[in-house]
């Protein structure tokens, strides 16, 4: 009997600080039992670029500037799941905070008013640089998500539970104390 | 207050009012009238005078519409938006009276002299599009008229100095029946109802109920009872519940120390489309003022209100006149027709722009000073009504058709109309028909007779009964009749011929719960909300499947968990046009996959204005298939 | 003594005096009827309809329909805690909740109730609406960004500090917030007192005492240790 073939899984992350791929980490000694019945497509894990198809894509961060939004997409479009990991993929997060505010003002006091600038500065405008959205957004306002991992992080035992619940073909489900927005 | 002559018309108006709070909503309305706005310091100083803490005459001035808490232009222009104006064109003339006076939809003009916003229907369907100018109504607009306007405004014309002919409101009866004929001499239904009772039964009628034991005799009010069970009349502010259960509750609820019992007449007309109750307090105020009487000496009240929408605070002065005349002929006031002990009195409340105020228990809550906020039922308002005594609200075509009752009799009512629904019921006929206007019918008229005598125009693909709350027809379904038991409606009746889009009926309406729930309860609130920002979703061809079933879902969550009727209907005319006119949703549909509710370009445009950036970086396209592969 | 008085709830039969509210039995015989805008010390408001059950099959808010003998209430149902997510979901994407940085995180009755009842993202676009904080008070900030519009602080100071520092005013989504009772608007310009019992009947995080926030280490706050359906039926 062939060996059962691995689930390829994707993770990325957009307007996150990485500590959910930290908390990821702190599933500790599991990861090698992770790995025997998972594979790691593009991830900060094996530094692949560009995802390919995928069984499940793993999204930090929430949606602030254009390229997040191509690599997101790039996630949708390859991932025949797609999960949400952390407080600022799920409702925008910290980043989210300057949505009440017009990016028009931000972009004036971060780099035109504040005091302690250098002379001269300007607000970057190199080609290179992806442009930021109004608003930041989480992901579920771009592209169809189909699982939440809430947490900031979310627990490594939360992350253990949520993982091998959707591997083994359950829905997840976490339960009191797994289940946290903070 | 520095201002003296501030100080002194607020005290003016404050004390015309004997400094009662729960004419809170009156004492507001004569000080806007009179300053024009109220500031923090009319507030402070209005709760002082009254003795309310601050905060609660704040919560009463922030949340109806026509209240400004913030300086006001001196021109104050509200278009009236309802699907019906803007198939008459509404928009374009607003977006042309906006551009002529260098102004933006909803901003007061840089030298504080104008606004123009939108508001919702002000009740002059058969004669659109319509506005509000400061609160004062006008008719029939059209480009040459916003042209003149413009100037009016520009020069600070006084309003009572621009063309009388604007204000000028008909009354469009088109099709009359017995409340709408017109030959009601003042007086004589009250005579017939009192000629029915027994001689002993005819004095003190407002003093008792079956529950403080009846002194024997006193049949007088009973027997208008008698014609009411006679006449099975039911409420006709749509629910059509039973007049006469009504009232008997409200007779048999018992009175503490000090307490009588109150009639109101619902004259909040707001379901937009609807404008019989115009007509008949214009045309007709007689008729509901006896009507009024009638049931006050039916069920002992004293003290009767007539809750006014605010949107017709022209009909204030000439109602007034009525009542006066009323008064002297000694059809109000003590003793009435002679009967010792007959006291009772109308007086006229103007409500201040919002629809939920319709909702009887939210329009007691006005009455008393306060926000229009349903309140937790039961208690109802016939044991627990205003200032909690017992309290019967009735619909103006209620009233008018209990006059008629007390006047011919319950039995001669009975056999107009069908077995269940008796009587006539006053359809508001506006939209694409060639007469617009009043049509009133026996009880049990099919639609299709409604359209053939008002002329709708060529082919009809649809008709919202009973307004945005009630029900959207197919032209399938014109062979349905106006009743209780088959088309309930509290008489809208908006037509859409085919060249019209059903959806755009749907939207309109959308928006206008989402302005008009009062935010008390969370599926009302946020959910007109995320309902009207799917509608636009959908409107800007953004939608896709998913949408459609995120509002199936909102409509099944509102209709139950609501606290009033406002959250339970708000989604009806989604639901009946998802059902009947699913094309007119499908062909804006983006795609069948989710797709964002905003435009992922656009989003960015903030961002290429700052740093002048233009380059196919500084761009995203829309569709979820692009993805960006050469960074 | 008449016997003792009993309705159904979730096929268990649940004793009531007379002139108990459904909420209120359930919660005297230990069932969990999730709620936020109701606290016992308080007349019901019914506005937040967390605690909608089925009564003999129609839907009536549970903390201001009054027990009757013999009705039969589904409470827990898979339906009703669907509708109950979705409420919640709606009001976490009307306000701006953004629990790691708040405060009464992990002591708000929100954040648990939505914990409770399994709800793992917000679902709906959000509408980060602009809500300035009050910090004008001594002692006290006002975070605007979470309030739900429960009244709580409203009742409490009117009823128990006979104060009226606060009022629900407004209308709608965009209108609907709390009035203070300051020509200013601001909470230092009122006789508000931290000592006040609305200072703290704040079920989730706008009332907020200065100087002792995050005083509770992870894992040892309130709803740390048990879950809202039942520190909230233990109380």
């Amino acid at each position: 009997m062939s060996e059962k073939k691995k689930l390829r899984v994707a993770t990325t992350s957009l307007a996150g600080c990485f500590g959910c791929h930290m908390s990821i980490l702190d599933i500790d000694e599991r990861l090698l039992d992770l790995l025997e019945v998972v594979e790691f497509d593009r991830s900060p894990i094996t530094d692949i670029k560009h995802c390919g198809p995928c069984d499940l894509g793993i999204i930090e961060g929430g949606v602030c500037n254009a390229e997040n939004v191509h690599v997101l997409r790039e996630f949708r479009n390859n991932c025949k799941i797609l999960v949400a990991i952390g407080a600022c993929s799920v409702n925008g997060g910290l980043p989210a905070q300057r949505n009440h505010l017009e990016l028009h003002d931000i972009l004036t006091a971060v780099y035109q008013t504040e005091g302690g600038l250098a002379h001269g500065v300007h607000i970057p405008n190199d080609p290179e640089l992806p442009l930021p959205l109004n608003q930041v957004h989480p992901i579920h306002e771009v592209v169809k998500v189909d699982y939440f991992l809430p947490g900031c992080p979310p627990s490594g035992d939360a992350i253990w539970k949520f993982l091998t619940d959707l591997i083994a073909g359950r829905t997840p489900h976490l339960g009191h104390g797994l289940i946290h927005y903070d | 207050m520095n201002d003296q002559n501030t100080l002194s018309t607020l005290q003016a108006v404050l004390s015309r009012h004997g400094n009662d709070g729960t004419r809170l909503m009156q004492i507001l309305r004569e000080t806007q009238e009179a300053l024009g706005w109220l500031s923090p310091a009319t507030l402070t100083a209005v709760a002082k005078t009254i003795g309310w803490p601050r905060a609660k005459v704040e919560g009463t001035a922030a949340f109806y519409s026509f209240f400004h808490t913030r300086p006001r232009g001196k021109y104050c222009v509200l278009w009236s938006d309802n699907i019906t104006d803007r198939m008459l064109g509404n928009r374009d003339l607003m977006q042309a009276m906006c551009e002529k006076l260098w102004l933006e939809p909803g901003r007061l003009s840089e030298d504080g002299l104008v606004s123009v916003n939108t508001t919702s229907c002000t009740g002059m369907c058969d004669q659109g599009p319509a506005l509000l100018v400061n609160y004062r109504a006008i008719t029939r607009m059209d480009m040459a008229r916003v042209e003149q306007m413009v100037e009016l405004i520009r020069s600070e014309t006084p309003l009572d100095q621009w063309p009388a002919e604007w204000f000028r409101v008909e009354d469009n009866v088109r099709r009359a029946d017995i409340l709408l004929s017109g030959n009601f001499v003042p007086g004589s239904a009250l005579r017939a109802a009192v000629a029915r009772a027994t001689a002993d039964g005819t004095t003190a009628s407002n003093d008792r109920s079956v529950k403080e034991s009846l002194p024997r005799g006193l049949v007088g009010p009973t027997a208008m009872l008698d014609e009411m069970r006679l006449s099975n009349l039911r409420g006709r502010g749509g629910a059509g519940f039973s007049t006469r259960l009504k009232w008997e509750a409200c007779r048999n609820a018992p009175l503490k120390d000090g307490q009588t019992r109150i009639v109101v007449c619902n004259a909040d007309e707001g379901e937009p489309g609807t404008f019989k109750d115009r007509v008949l307090l214009s045309a007709h105020a007689d008729l509901v003022f006896e009507g009024m009487t009638v049931a006050a000496y039916a069920i002992g009240a004293t003290k009767g209100f007539v809750y006014l929408r605010g949107e017709y605070r022209y009909l204030l002065e000439p109602l007034n006149e009525v009542l006066a005349r009323r008064r002297q002929a000694n059809l109000l006031g003590k003793n009435i027709l002679g009967l010792s002990g007959a006291d009772f009195d109308i007086e006229i409340h103007l409500g201040a722009g919002a629809y939920v105020c319709g909702e009887e228990s939210a329009l007691i809550e006005s009455l008393e000073g306060k926000p229009g906020r349903p309140r937790i039922r039961p208690p109802f308002p016939v044991t627990n009504g205003y200032l909690d005594q017992p309290t019967i609200v009735n619909n103006v075509e209620t009233f008018a058709s209990t006059a008629m009752i007390a006047l011919n009799g319950g039995e001669w009512f009975s056999k107009i109309g069908t077995k269940q629904s008796t009587g006539t019921k006053i359809l508001s006929v506006s939209g694409d028909v060639l007469r617009p206007g009043l049509y009133e019918y026996p009880f049990g008229v099919t639609i299709q007779q409604v359209l053939d005598d008002a002329g709708a125009k060529g082919c009809v693909q649809g008709v919202q009964v009973s307004g945005p709350s009630g029900i959207t027809l197919s032209a399938d379904e014109l062979e349905r009749r106006i009743a209780f038991e088959d088309t309930p409606t509290a008489g809208a009746m908006m037509v859409f011929d085919c060249s019209r889009d059903m959806f755009e009926v749907a939207h309109n309406f959308a928006h206008f719960f989402a302005h008009e729930s009062c935010g008390f309860c969370t599926p009302c609130r946020v959910g007109t909300q995320i309902v009207a920002r799917l509608m636009d979703k959908l409107a800007t061809n953004h939608g896709s499947q998913y949408d459609i079933s995120e509002l199936f879902k909102m409509h099944r969550l509102m209709q139950g968990a609501s606290h009033c009727g406002l959250g339970n209907t708000a989604c009806n005319s989604i639901f009946d046009t998802l059902n009947k006119f699913k094309p007119a949703y499908e062909r804006r549909l983006k795609s069948l996959d989710f797709e964002p509710a905003f435009d992922l370009d656009a989003a960015l445009s903030e961002a290429r204005q700052m740093t002048g950036r233009d380059d196919a970086g500084a761009h995203l396209s829309n569709e979820l298939s692009h993805v960006e592969t050469s960074r | 003594m008449s016997e003792q008085q009993t309705f159904l709830l979730d096929n268990e039969e649940i004793p009531f005096n007379p002139g108990e509210t459904i909420m209120q039995a359930a919660k005297a015989a230990g069932k969990y009827i999730p709620h936020l805008c109701w606290h016992p010390e308080f007349k019901p408001h019914g506005s937040c309809k967390l605690c909608t059950v089925k009564v003999n099959g129609r839907f009536g808010s549970s903390c201001t329909m009054q027990a009757t003998a013999g009705i039969t209430v589904e409470n827990r149902t898979t339906e009703l805690d669907d509708k109950r997510r979705t409420l919640l979901q709606m009001l976490f994407i009307e306000g701006n909740h953004f629990c790691p940085s708040c405060e009464k995180s992990g002591n708000c009755l929100l954040q648990a109730t939505a914990y409770d009842l399994g709800m793992m993202s917000p679902h709906f676009d959000h509408f980060y609406p602009d809500r300035p904080v009050d910090a004008s008070h001594p002692d006290v900030l006002l975070d605007f960004n979470r309030c739900i519009l429960c009244s709580l602080c409203v009742q409490a100071s009117e009823l128990a500090d006979k104060k009226f520092v606060f009022n629900m005013g407004g209308r709608g989504m965009r209108g609907r917030k709390i009035i203070i009772n300051s020509e200013s608007g601001k909470l230092g310009d009122t006789n508000f007192s931290v000592d006040d019992r609305a200072a703290s009947i704040c079920p989730v995080g706008v009332i907020l005492k200065k100087r002792v926030g995050f005083a509770v280490p992870y894992g040892e706050r309130k709803y740390d240790k048990a879950p809202a359906s039942v520190v909230e039926v233990a109380k």
